[in-house]
């Protein structure tokens, strides 16, 4: 979906930097032709940072996973989207940390098993919503589709890439070898065939209305899509009026 | 710019001499007492075009300057030791990534929180061996205001030939200081900047050495094509768990610090020529070494002062030959004994002696004079 | 001149340490002296007793810390307790006398000299905020450890837009310096 979207808009690939952090992502990265980096744990978003603001011209795309991005990047998250700095995240949800081997992380639901929320016990925690959470923290422009809906997924990093704030893209994706295996999900076909049975495409939908429900219901569409002023505009502000 | 004049404290010099030399992004966290650099850059970055970015911790913080610096912009961040120990898991990613970056450590008392307002020299041996695996780091130990500018200049050079993170080591009492701060006419300054890809991109072997060890560095936004990561990896970037390319990768890593250590090492020697007692010291207990070997050469004593402006890579050739020069070597540090270790390890049978200060004021002059008369006595 | 080293006490607010670093400025950017300024941080810095310190020598200040001061001027109670220790036997002490009262076992060597330098901010100049530039004033009569013409120069510098009230601060502080009669404890 990502490359799609960068092919789509012709956009100079010399231009692009793709940044990804640790987990099943985490080599998406290096899948491009462009420049890219592979940052540690949970930084992907601060490297992007960085990047964007020591040269606003490069288009910036971050793709992690959930546990990279809602955990031991949880902070990082909620602050970029709080300074409005144009970037776009790509977040692969899958629920769990795959990588390690299929434990639980801020993403499993109520109940659901893993390798430390085994049966009998199930996860003791409940998830957060991801779309909620960047838009109750000030992105810019916030989206939620499956992997089965690649068109539309396709669509919306389109425009998180041209919006010039920042923009989160959640991609409901499935781990049949462990989540899936450990919850009786089925295998990964089965899995993608549920994904596309419960999605349910609801754009402009209050973000705070987009439910995630694995079983049941996934809420997807484009929740969010504002003006706000972008960080890295109002910094060009800055240096002009203090100008030596 | 021309020269100018100032009477400021060590922190501001800093700040002064990464502007002076070319720095345009400061990713940082307030903290206390490293706060002065960042207030001073809130203002004097954007002045100059430059980034000033207060990011919502110290592990940000130093990952976006990581970010910054891969875009071909002089990049920093400035902290203490509770920051610092923050820091470390991407000061080993700016390692393993060949990352020209500068941090700036104003130390103060720890362990944990310690005391903020007060200084220590406890965090010697931290960017050494506090982020994981095997790697080498360069450090340096400022003892004046005007070091301060000078050293963090020294520190963006060193960083961008050897593509490492290169630490500012500054104990409370230099950081805090005024003294007079001569910034020179631009046009004097040796500004290094890093080696850049030349010829065909798509012969570009990212991690691919030159003779000097260091590879060229494609920029975010260039021709040049790459894949970064902190896993281990292969000349052309690629993640490998092969033995042979662990070995050939970190054995490179280090060897670029490790065998270019003389270009890096700066030593001050202070009246050593007939000495038959060393002392070696660093930062503020420096200025009291000088003092007590003033007013012990005063008193017929042969004393002399090995000062350390580097301590990462560690001279250990130096302190060697040292120890084969004289009877008794005296370290005089702020702390309960870190490079007094690594000293005592490089002296073979010269007794090493230790002159410890683990608290807020560093070594009153006539406390290491004390110390010199005894060890003469001995 | 060998070193020479003087400490200044007082609460937050009265610009205790920009008394120091006027002083350092002066000495050091107008007079070419080496001189280091310090202080104290910290919770005390906020309304408890503060302190500045300036060392000065004719060569590079090796240990950069007061630690015998020869002048200790005192504007505040807490301070004058807290800081009074070490000044040297032959020493200076400068005190605002409104605020600081002579206590305690003082060496008879120490010339003490009473500077009303608030009172006389606040009447004679009409600014109380400057009462840290009439001590200077009064600092620099009685040491004679730095030029009058230099701090006029660094002050007028330094707050172009207070330079009448800044220079009839420090002139006051000289006249106050000048006709104040040393005594000892």
């Amino acid at each position: 979906m990502i490359a799609r979207a960068i092919d789509n808009l012709e956009l100079d690939f010399n231009k692009v930097v793709v940044v990804s952090g640790i987990g099943c992502s985490g080599r998406i990265s290096g899948y491009f032709k462009t420049g890219t980096y592979h940052t540690t744990h949970g930084r992907a978003i601060a490297f992007a940072e960085g990047v964007k603001i020591a040269n606003p011209e490069l288009e910036v795309i971050v793709v992690s996973g959930d546990g990279d991005i809602a955990a031991i990047g949880g902070n990082h998250l909620i602050h970029a989207c709080r300074r409005n700095i144009d970037i776009t995240i790509v977040c692969i949800n899958n629920f769990n940390y795959g990588m390690t081997g299929g434990q639980f992380g801020p993403t499993t639901e109520h109940e659901k098993y893993s390798q430390t929320s085994p049966r009998p016990i199930g996860n003791l925690e409940h998830p957060f919503n991801l779309v909620k959470l960047a838009a109750s923290s000030g992105a810019t422009y916030v989206a939620r589709w499956t992997a089965v809906q690649a068109r539309r997924g396709t669509r919306s990093i389109e425009k998180g890439i041209k919006k010039k704030g920042l923009s989160f893209i959640e991609i409901v994706g499935a781990c049949p070898t462990e989540y899936g295996r450990m919850n009786r999900l089925g295998d990964g076909v089965e899995m993608h065939k549920h994904l596309l049975e419960v999605a349910e495409i609801q754009n402009g939908l209050p973000p705070h209305e987009a439910e995630l429900d694995y079983e049941t219901r996934i809420v997807c569409g484009e929740f969010l899509d504002i003006e706000k002023p972008e960080y890295t505009a109002v910094l060009r502000e800055a240096q002009e009026k203090v100008k030596e | 710019m021309p020269e100018r004049v100032m009477f400021t404290m060590g922190d501001i010099a800093s700040a002064e001499g990464a502007l002076s030399a070319g720095c345009k992004y400061f990713g940082g966290y307030p903290i206390t007492p490293a706060t002065e650099i960042a207030e001073w850059m809130s203002l004097r970055m954007p002045e100059l075009g430059g980034a000033y970015v207060q990011y919502e911790d110290e592990i940000a913080s130093i990952t976006s300057v990581i970010g910054a610096s891969w875009t071909g912009v002089k990049s920093m961040t400035a902290t203490s030791g509770p920051g610092v120990s923050l820091m470390l898991e991407a000061v080993g990613l700016a390692v393993m990534t060949e990352t020209p970056l500068v941090l700036v450590n104003i130390m103060r008392g720890g362990p944990s929180t310690g005391q903020p307002t007060k200084g220590q020299q406890g965090d010697v041996m931290q960017p050494k061996w506090g982020s994981h695996g095997d790697y080498q780091i360069i450090a340096l130990t400022p003892a004046s205001v005007q070091e301060m500018f000078d050293q963090t200049v020294q520190a963006f050079n060193l960083s961008e030939r050897y593509r490492t993170p290169v630490f500012v080591l500054a104990d409370e009492t230099v950081g805090h200081m005024r003294e007079r701060l001569v910034i020179p006419d631009e046009k004097d300054l040796k500004l290094e900047y890093r080696k850049l890809p030349t010829g065909p991109p798509e012969e570009y072997l990212p991690f691919k050495a030159d003779d000097d060890l260091v590879p060229p560095m494609a920029l975010l936004g260039s021709k040049y094509h790459f894949y970064a990561t902190g896993l281990t990896h292969d000349e052309r970037g690629y993640p490998s768990d092969k033995e042979d390319v662990q070995i050939e990768l970190i054995t490179r890593l280090n060897n670029k610090i490790l065998h270019n250590a003389d270009k890096i090492i700066d030593l001050e020697r202070f009246m050593l020529d007939d000495a038959k007692i060393c002392v070696i010291s660093y930062g503020t207990p420096s200025r009291s070494a000088k003092k007590a070997i003033k007013d012990a050469r005063s008193e017929g004593i042969k004393v002399g002062m090995l000062r350390f402006k580097t301590v990462w890579p560690f001279p250990e050739e130096a302190a060697a030959q040292i120890a084969a020069e004289v009877k008794h070597i005296i370290v005089a540090e702020q702390n309960l004994g870190q490079v007094y270790y690594m000293v005592k390890a490089a002296s073979g049978s010269t007794p090493v002696h230790l002159m410890t200060k683990p608290a807020g004021m560093p070594q009153l002059p006539n406390e290491i004079l004390d110390k010199i008369k005894e060890v003469d006595s001995l | 001149m060998a070193r020479y080293e003087i400490r200044f006490g007082g609460f937050g607010g009265q610009g205790i340490v920009t008394m120091a670093v006027v002083l350092g400025e002066t000495l050091s950017l107008i007079e070419g002296k080496h001189c280091v300024q310090t202080q104290s941080y910290g919770p005390e810095a906020r309304g408890g007793a503060t302190k500045s310190e300036i060392v000065i020598d004719d060569d590079e200040v090796d240990y950069p810390k007061v630690q015998e001061p020869d002048v200790f001027v005192a504007m505040s109670r807490a301070a004058y307790l807290e800081y009074i220790e070490g000044l040297k036997d032959d020493g200076i002490l400068i005190i605002d006398e409104d605020l600081v009262d002579v206590e305690g076992d003082l060496s008879d060597g120490i010339k003490i000299y009473k500077i009303p330098a608030t009172r006389i901010a606040d009447k004679d100049v009409g600014a109380k905020q400057s009462t840290n530039v009439v001590m200077l004033g009064a600092l620099a009569a009685i040491t004679g450890i730095v030029s009058i013409d230099g701090l006029k120069q660094r002050v007028v510098e330094r707050w172009p837009r207070f330079k009448e009230s800044n220079l009839k601060a420090l002139e006051a502080g000289v006249k106050a310096g000048e006709g104040a009669e040393p005594s000892s404890a």
